[in-house]
């Protein structure tokens, strides 16, 4: 039960009803829409995998609506009427929603576009003049200094 | 303006930190009602123990609680006596003995005490899911004209009843 209720996976079953609901096609439907919605009572589990009572009634409901030739559509409707958009894991696309669904993305193209500004400012800034006549003269001995000793090493 | 850029950082944190320090206060096991100010929804059910026929014109006259409850539910036990308080001080309670044994019920009802002005009884559980009920006990404040304002889910007690009930039920009592 407790392994069933970490799985969300479609298989991940709790004590699922076995119903033929007529046609191959009804019962995929049963086992997409079990599992796409939520169990309002065991919070992190889907219909599919809680055994909570309510989890069982609400299964009993959709394949209720199934049998009376209801689409997934109206299916949802029903459930999201009762129990609210809570029952989704997967959320509609709606104002309160606009946020979750398009969140990551944005995150992700305003971090590659600040990438983009933050290389090509570099690029363009102009290597800048660090050192004045008498510094570069004093580098350039020490340089050369460090290669003879190199020099030395060597021999 | 170089100046302002170094506090970017530590403005999105205190805006992720604030956010995430208000959704420590939040009960996940809350769900936001779809019913509240909405109407309750039509039922025909019988009275629990006669065969009175109930339907939502019982909550006319003036704003009733409604509490789901049930002799399966033990939270509900501890609920009792409060409801019972209640309804001694006057506020009209209507039960929905929510996918119950009716002789069960009755029997709770005799021993404990009957707060409520009519128990509806859903032993199939059709009004309790119109209503979205997920877990008892419930209550909700209904208004005179039959609209849900206020939704409580899980013990209704003293001080949930002064803070959040009461107020609700009072604002629906002036004409």
């Amino acid at each position: 039960m407790a392994i069933a209720g970490w799985a969300s996976a479609p298989g991940a079953l709790a004590d699922v009803e076995i119903e033929d609901l007529g046609s191959a096609v009804a019962n995929a439907r049963y086992a997409t829409l079990i599992d796409e919605l939520r169990c309002p009572q065991c919070q992190n589990q889907n219909l599919a995998a809680s055994n909570a009572p309510i989890a069982g009634d609400l299964r009993a409901q959709v394949r209720r609506l199934l049998r009376e030739g209801k689409s997934d559509t109206e299916i949802i409707d029903f459930l999201v009427g009762r129990y609210g958009d809570f029952v989704l894991y997967r959320p509609r696309w709606q104002p309160a929603t606009y946020l979750l669904w398009l969140g990551p993305g944005g995150l992700l193209i305003a971090a590659g576009l600040t990438v983009v500004l933050v290389v090509r400012r570099q690029r363009r800034a102009p290597p800048k003049a660090v050192l004045d006549g008498a510094a570069r003269a004093t580098l350039t001995r020490l340089l050369d200094e460090n290669g003879e000793h190199r020099m030395d090493d060597r021999r | 303006m170089a100046r302002i850029k170094l506090f970017v950082p530590l403005i999105i944190f205190l805006v992720l930190a604030a956010l995430l320090y208000l959704g420590l206060g939040h009960d996940p096991r809350e769900l936001p009602s779809v019913l509240v100010d909405r109407p309750l929804p039509a039922f025909a059910l019988p009275a629990l123990g006669d065969d009175k026929a109930l339907d939502q014109t019982l909550f006319r006259g003036g704003p009733h609680l409604l509490n789901v409850w049930g002799t399966w539910c033990g939270a509900c036990r501890d609920e009792h006596p409060f409801l019972v308080e209640l309804a001694a001080g006057g506020i009209p309670i209507i039960g929905l003995d929510y996918k119950d044994d009716p002789a069960a019920a009755r029997r709770w009802l005799a021993d404990m005490g009957n707060p409520y002005q009519e128990v509806i009884a859903d032993g199939e559980g059709r009004l309790g899911l119109d209503l979205g009920v997920y877990g008892a006990p419930e209550t909700y404040v209904v208004d005179a004209t039959g609209v849900i304002r206020y939704r409580h889910v899980g013990i209704l007690n003293a001080q949930i009843w002064r803070e959040r009930i009461e107020p609700v039920y009072r604002k629906w009592l002036a004409p």
